[in-house]
């Protein structure tokens, strides 16, 4: 009787993805909502590409700053990295130098703040998909 | 583009916490409850320092 009531109140094991931890993190990293997308959840990957994505676009669109890792300011390195954090959306936006390299209206350091926030909000999701593909997160 | 401090807090609370929300929960239910709560939290939060700004300066 108890063992079946200690059965019953037992948590679920976890259970490991078929994609590698690794790949998911990458990905998720890489492209936002990637990851979601290889462990099969399509709807989670739309709304975080979709949430991601945009924050990032109206950070670029309200002339935000993007920082780079050459200018010798530790603080500008700190926002590389968070900008880096947005995986192909900062690559692409160097490659086609959009953004400014400094902030050069009032509205524009809301910019910053939305690029700087979506790299960090990818890096969460990217984890995420991590925890999820290592059977860390059940669900 | 250009938007109004309203505008923005707006948006970026939203994108913010529908990731906070869809990373930090497990169920589809409480996803949805756990956004809606960092949504209002992040609203009201800018609200009323808004207000405590005001108050500071009168």
């Amino acid at each position: 009787m108890s063992t079946t009531t200690q059965a019953a109140t037992k948590p679920a094991k976890t259970r490991a993805s078929a994609v590698s931890p690794a790949v998911a993190l990458f990905a998720g990293w890489f492209v936002p909502g990637l990851g979601h997308l290889l462990l099969k959840k399509p709807v989670r990957a739309a709304l975080l590409f979709v949430s991601i994505a945009a924050m990032f676009a109206i950070g670029i669109a309200l002339e935000g700053k993007v920082y780079t890792p050459a200018t010798g300011d530790p603080l500008d390195i700190l926002g590389f990295a968070a900008d880096l954090g947005s995986g192909s959306l900062y690559i692409l936006t160097r490659m086609l130098d959009l953004g400014h390299s400094s902030v050069q209206i009032a509205i524009a350091d809301y910019g910053t703040k939305f690029v700087v926030v979506a790299g960090l909000l990818n890096v969460v999701a990217a984890v995420d998909a991590h925890s999820l593909a290592s059977g860390r997160k059940l669900s | 583009m250009t938007l109004t401090h309203f505008s923005a807090v707006l948006l970026f609370s939203l994108f913010t916490s529908i990731v906070f929300g869809i990373t930090q929960r497990s169920e589809p239910k409480m996803m949805v409850r756990f956004g809606a709560f960092c949504f209002v939290l992040f609203v009201g939060g800018t609200i009323a320092a808004s207000w405590v700004m005001w108050a500071i300066k009168h």
